[in-house]
């Protein structure tokens, strides 16, 4: 059993040490909200934060989580989805289908704790999460809102 | 552990009866999912319906039925719009929902078809659903006019608002939905001007925007069923061959696994209580295969065939109108060029998936899919069973553009798979790999261009062979026309209200060399508009250079006829500035076509770096649809159709090698990431008077423009794409 604090509550998992750390927490935890879309660090629909940096769950191991790092998945990001960067793509309606935005939301998300305005440049070169419906430009569009935003308050 | 957890969001059941009993009996009602987290479930039973198309809640909350599909498109929300427009519902509190396939079948298919394809969500049944959003307006004042005893003509509606202006008083849509159910339907109803639509035509907010926002929408990946176990398959790598054995016992102490099955002749499937946990076993289980007849094909024999195709004397005809042999013939100037494109996948982001419960009596899925009736129908066949035994449940689409519409090939799968385990729910979920290397692939085709013309350089004649793959024979056979394959036309037809080509040309021929490889084809978003736009387009692009000619204005000389093409074309280059130099280092192409009933116009430009890099800096695009639902979707969908189109153009190719696709993910068939992305300018120019589609038409034009620009600034002519195998380094 490994214990994994996802979203502030700690859990056991019953999962083999070499399980990508997306499928524990879709398939044992069972929030569902972090996507499988390649599972080869390509696509980044499966980005959570650990420890508050971005990562591809699907290619993370259990065994590679320590004991005591902090696990944050899209359900976990704010209450009541309030996180500048989920109210900027409310306000700008970013999401087409969907599948991809909670990778895009977080890994978003990630950029800004780090970088509290990035320029463009640098959003172009940080967030590599693929998006097949091609909502890019109201991706760059919500970070630079969400960015404004953060600055303000 | 546990697999239902408390965290889960929305939780589609079967009816506690179907599980219990093991048999298939089924509640009524629309008590399963929900495209917009406010369709809560069980909503209708309680409330009757006013009619097919509307419920309206004591709450004042309007449930608006949609039959096609929502996948990122916006369909869902347009729809929405049509109906509450007519219905003059108060939008605030409009909430939608998808009655099932297996409803619309006992119902005599009262929602119409499902099917969501072709950019046809809106233009093919707006009028229906308007009518149906008219009706129940009329029924519900008639029951409040009733109910006061006065004629209904003596009733206004504001916002769901019914008031009797003589005498004052009001009441709800919610306080008389009863009532209004037990009205006569009117036989006929008038619809608005569309110069008087409040909330039709403009751009609102999307319905489906706020689950999406904290990973509580529910994608058919992510449904959760009591018992629910999980599948991961393996197919037969090279399409047409089996699967001679396989070593069960090898895997079946593996954690989790439960069963190891043969799936029709092709495919083994491993079923455990996690996707990984199946996976994992599916990887190491020995499969031997028998790769059948196709194991040597590769994209070189293919490219020989579709050659030889480009010279065949037989070809079906799309389009032809007086002597183009004799206009070669005579002609001061013939000029020639041959172009291809390779298959694509659609490569949605959500894999393909279904899940599915079995029983000797009845079968029921829950798929992501764009046509719920022909996941219905690959239902019953697949379970052995009528389809009025069997149903589907429509889940939320990751992604569809074409690939979850015209097959259903991973359901029949996952029937077949919970055929071995009947009364238990199985999820099929396919691996990206899975995914990759068995699509139906945007066909591969060439095309051999010949032009005649004349001294000053007029476009005299054009013979325009295709050669290569039909859709149509693969997929929908019953819809080929004495043998030829009429999509293949797209966009180029010599008229009518679909896909006709923009320019006069006095002698011309279009021709269709059929050649069928067995890499099964579909619709990709697009479909043959891409392709024919590329090889048109850009051909027009190099008969302008070979005469000297500025392209917009050779293609102006041939478009009198042709207003609505015409106007798209003069709306772009008057956006990217034509007439105007380009910033120092930047060069522009430009193009059009028509397709889905829409007229579509592109302009690009960019530059190429001493090292041969190409950067995209703006792409202009015009859509003339006719009437537009929602300008603000529109746009969304212009940009997103760009990436798709210069995904393929740039980067993507499925090749074939020992007879299977060899790209097998995003490593290896990359994809349009954010660094790349232009800027994008959509202009929106509804003419009016028809009803065109959004979905696809402007992806045709992305590729032929960013090509143009690119032989403005190289003098090197891509004709065979992607774009990814040429090198762009000035010569
Ligand atoms: S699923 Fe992890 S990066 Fe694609
Ligand atoms: S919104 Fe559909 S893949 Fe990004």
């Amino acid at each position: 059993m490994a214990r994994l604090n996802v979203n502030g509550v700690v859990r056991e998992v019953d999962a083999e040490p070499d399980t990508p750390l997306l499928w524990v927490i879709r398939e044992q935890i069972g929030l569902t909200g972090t996507k499988y879309g390649c599972g080869i660090a390509q696509c980044g629909a499966c980005t959570v934060h650990l420890d508050g940096a971005a990562v591809r769950s699907c290619s993370m191991p259990l065994s590679a989580v320590e004991p005591g790092q902090k696990i944050v998945t899209i359900e976990g990001l704010a209450p009541d989805a309030r996180h500048p960067v989920q109210q900027a793509w409310a306000e700008l309606d970013v999401p087409q289908c969907g599948f991809c935005q909670p990778g895009m939301i977080m890994a978003s998300a990630a950029l800004l704790a780090q970088t509290a305005r990035p320029s463009e440049d640098q959003i172009r070169q940080e967030i590599t999460n693929i998006c097949r419906c091609g909502t890019y430009n109201r991706v760059l569009a919500g970070i630079k809102l969400a960015a404004e935003r953060g600055q303000a308050g | 552990m546990s697999l239902e957890p408390k965290a889960a969001p929305q939780v589609a059941r079967p009816t506690r009866r179907t599980l219990l009993a093991g048999a298939g009996l089924f509640t009524l009602g629309f008590h399963i999912p929900f495209p917009a987290r406010a369709a809560t479930l069980g909503a209708a039973p309680t409330t009757p319906e006013v009619n097919a198309w509307v419920v309206v809640k004591p709450d004042e909350t309007v449930v608006i039925r949609i039959a096609r599909s929502e996948m990122g498109q916006g369909t869902l929300t347009g729809l929405a719009q049509l109906v509450a427009e007519e219905l003059d519902c108060d939008w605030a509190r409009v909430t939608t929902e998808y009655p099932s396939p297996g409803q619309n079948l006992a119902r005599k298919r009262v929602w119409g078809d499902y099917s969501t394809g072709g950019s046809r969500g809106v233009r093919d049944s707006h009028e229906y659903v308007r009518k149906g959003g008219a009706a129940a307006r009329f029924m519900l004042v008639a029951a409040a006019a009733k109910g006061w005893g006065v004629p209904p003509a003596e009733c206004r509606v504001e916002r769901g608002v019914i008031t009797h202006g003589p005498s004052g008083r009001s009441t709800t849509y919610g306080a008389v939905a009863a009532e209004a159910a037990k009205i006569e339907p009117p036989k006929d109803v008038t619809l608005k001007d569309p110069k008087d639509w409040t909330i039709a035509g403009k751009p609102l907010k999307r319905l489906d925007t706020l689950p999406k926002l904290d990973g509580s929408q529910v994608y058919g990946i992510d449904l959760k069923l009591p018992g629910l176990l999980n599948a991961a398959i393996r197919d037969c790598p090279v399409t047409g061959g089996s699967v001679k054995s396989f070593e069960a016992a090898a895997v079946s102490g593996m954690p989790g696994v439960k069963r190891v099955i043969q799936v029709g002749d092709s495919a083994v499937a491993v079923v455990a209580d996690t996707f990984w946990r199946a996976k994992t076993a599916l990887d190491a289980l020995p499969i031997v295969w028998d790769e059948g007849p196709n194991a040597k094909v590769s994209s070189e024999t293919i490219a020989a065939v579709l050659r030889e195709g480009l010279d065949a004397k037989e070809a079906f005809v799309g389009n032809k109108a007086g002597d183009v042999a004799g206009a070669l013939k005579g002609a001061a100037k013939v000029v020639e060029a041959v172009y291809g494109v390779p298959f694509q996948n659609h490569a949605t982001m959500e894999p393909m998936n279904a899940t599915a419960l079995w029983t000797p009596e009845r079968c029921e899925v829950w798929t992501p899919t764009q046509n719920g009736e022909a996941a219905l129908a690959a239902t019953a066949d697949a379970a052995g069973l009528p389809a009025t035994s069997c149903e589907v449940y429509k889940i939320h689409l990751g992604g569809g553009f074409g690939r979850r519409g015209a097959t259903h090939d991973w359901v029949r799968q996952a029937v077949l798979i919970a055929k071995e385990m009947p009364g238990t729910p199985v999820k099929l979920l396919w691996t990206r790999e899975e995914d990759m290397t068995h699509g139906r692939y945007h066909p591969v085709t060439q095309c051999r261009m010949r032009a005649a013309l004349d001294q000053d350089g007029n476009l005299t004649g054009l013979h325009m062979r295709i050669s290569g793959q039909s859709i149509l024979a693969a997929i929908a056979p019953q819809r080929m026309v004495e043998g030829r394959d009429p999509v293949t036309f797209q966009g180029l037809n010599p008229g009518g209200p679909e896909a006709a080509i923009g320019y006069t040309i006095p002698n011309i021929l279009i021709d269709h060399a059929m050649r069928n490889p067995h890499i099964l084809p579909g619709f990709w978003r697009g479909v043959n508009l891409n392709p024919n736009a590329i090889y048109l387009e850009c051909f027009m692009d190099e008969l302008a250079h070979a005469t000297g000619q500025d392209p917009l204005a050779f293609r102006l000389k041939l478009m009198d006829n042709h207003p609505k093409h015409r106007a798209v074309l003069q709306a772009v280059a008057d956006k990217i500035g034509w007439k105007t130099k380009p910033p120092e280092g930047v060069y522009r192409g430009i193009c059009q076509t028509m397709g889905f009933g829409s007229y579509v116009a592109g302009a690009a430009e960019v530059s190429v770096s001493d090292q041969g890099e190409l950067k995209i800096h703006r792409i202009v695009a015009a859509t003339d649809p006719g009437h537009a639902v929602n300008p603000q979707q529109i746009e969304a969908q212009v940009a997103g159709s760009f990436v798709y189109g210069l995904s393929a153009a740039l980067y993507g190719a499925c090749t074939v090698k020992d007879g299977r696709i060899e790209q097998t993910n995003f490593d290896s068939y990359p994809v349009m990431k954010m660094d790349a992305m232009p800027a994008v300018e959509a202009i929106l120019m509804p003419s009016g008077g028809f009803w065109g589609g959004v979905g696809e038409p402007t992806i045709a034009v992305a590729a032929p423009a960013v090509l143009n620009a690119i032989f403005a600034a190289t003098g090197k002519r891509v004709r065979q794409l992607p774009l990814k195998d040429t090198d762009l380094r000035r010569a």
